[in-house]
């Protein structure tokens, strides 16, 4: 492989991968969120259900 | 049943890639000019074209919602939009990487650069507003208007290069009208990279989809639990 401009397209690969690795660490975030948003909202109603 | 099939997805896109990226360092010949900085399009090039399927799904999704008003319809339309921004991001990123080596500049306001900006900027802002909306029905008739709309920038960003005299290459794609022409083993090599990214795409398609179906669910529960 011609090896001109070689670290400026490792930069370009690593962009690509980090911002897609990026996207799915906020997806990873959000499912844990709402996972607990479940919970909080599971526990309320059982709550308000035993008054 | 669902969830063995996004695996699967995900593994094939991973496998595609891993071999993909092998091929496209080791494989493929070198391009004359410009080093190894061309093989970056295999990345940019696919990038774009998964972001435009995402929001032609996202358009499509807006316009059955105006027509049905079915908020499955919506929910489709924010998941794709959502995804589609990510790839946005590569594809600008991607890009503006190469015009540093090959232009000597990060951006210029060429009509095929500043459209896939605001193409982008469009897309965020169509997320942006729907967080601005707390009636669910409200917020789904403001952003299917808004995504049905915003494809036309979509459509511009594609054909710049056909309109406009533009510091961006031209086509260099053998399906294009007056397209170059790529080696078979180049094309491939995209096609390849393109397959892997609508198969990633579709898995964060689902998996958003799935949170946003959710998301629905606890509001609804929410709503109930304040009522009782």
């Amino acid at each position: 492989m011609d090896e001109r401009n070689f670290t400026f397209m490792f930069y370009g690969l690593a962009a690509a991968w980090a911002i897609l690795a990026i996207y799915v660490l906020t997806l990873v975030s959000r499912e844990r969120r709402l996972a607990r948003q479940v919970e909080d909202v599971k526990r309320i109603l059982e709550d308000r259900e035993k008054k | 049943m669902r969830d063995k099939l996004l695996y699967a997805a995900g593994a094939a896109a991973t496998v595609i890639l891993i071999a993909n990226l092998h091929k496209i360092l080791l494989g493929i010949p070198d391009e004359m000019d410009q080093g190894a900085i061309y093989r970056i399009l295999y990345f940019h090039v696919p990038s774009w074209f998964t972001c435009f399927a995402a929001f032609f799904v996202a358009g499509l999704a807006s316009v059955m919602y105006s027509v049905k008003r079915d908020l499955r319809y919506d929910v489709l339309a924010v998941s794709a939009v959502e995804v589609g921004v990510a790839f946005t991001l590569v594809g600008l990123a991607t890009g503006s990487i190469w015009a540093r080596i090959i232009w000597g500049i990060w951006w210029t306001w060429d009509p095929r650069l500043t459209w896939a900006l605001i193409t982008c900027v469009l897309y965020a802002g169509y997320l942006m507003m729907r967080q601005m909306i707390d009636d669910a029905s409200a917020r789904a008739r403001f952003a299917a208007v808004l995504g049905t709309f915003s494809f036309a920038s979509v459509a511009i960003t594609y054909k710049a290069i056909d309109w406009w005299r533009t510091q961006h290459p031209g086509p260099v794609l053998p399906i294009r009208a007056g397209g170059g022409k790529m080696d078979p083993e180049m094309w491939h090599a995209i096609l390849w990279n393109w397959t892997a990214f609508m198969l990633l795409a579709s898995v964060m398609v689902a998996v958003r989809i799935s949170q946003e179906t959710r998301l629905r669910e606890v509001e609804a529960l929410r709503r109930r639990a304040h009522a009782i």
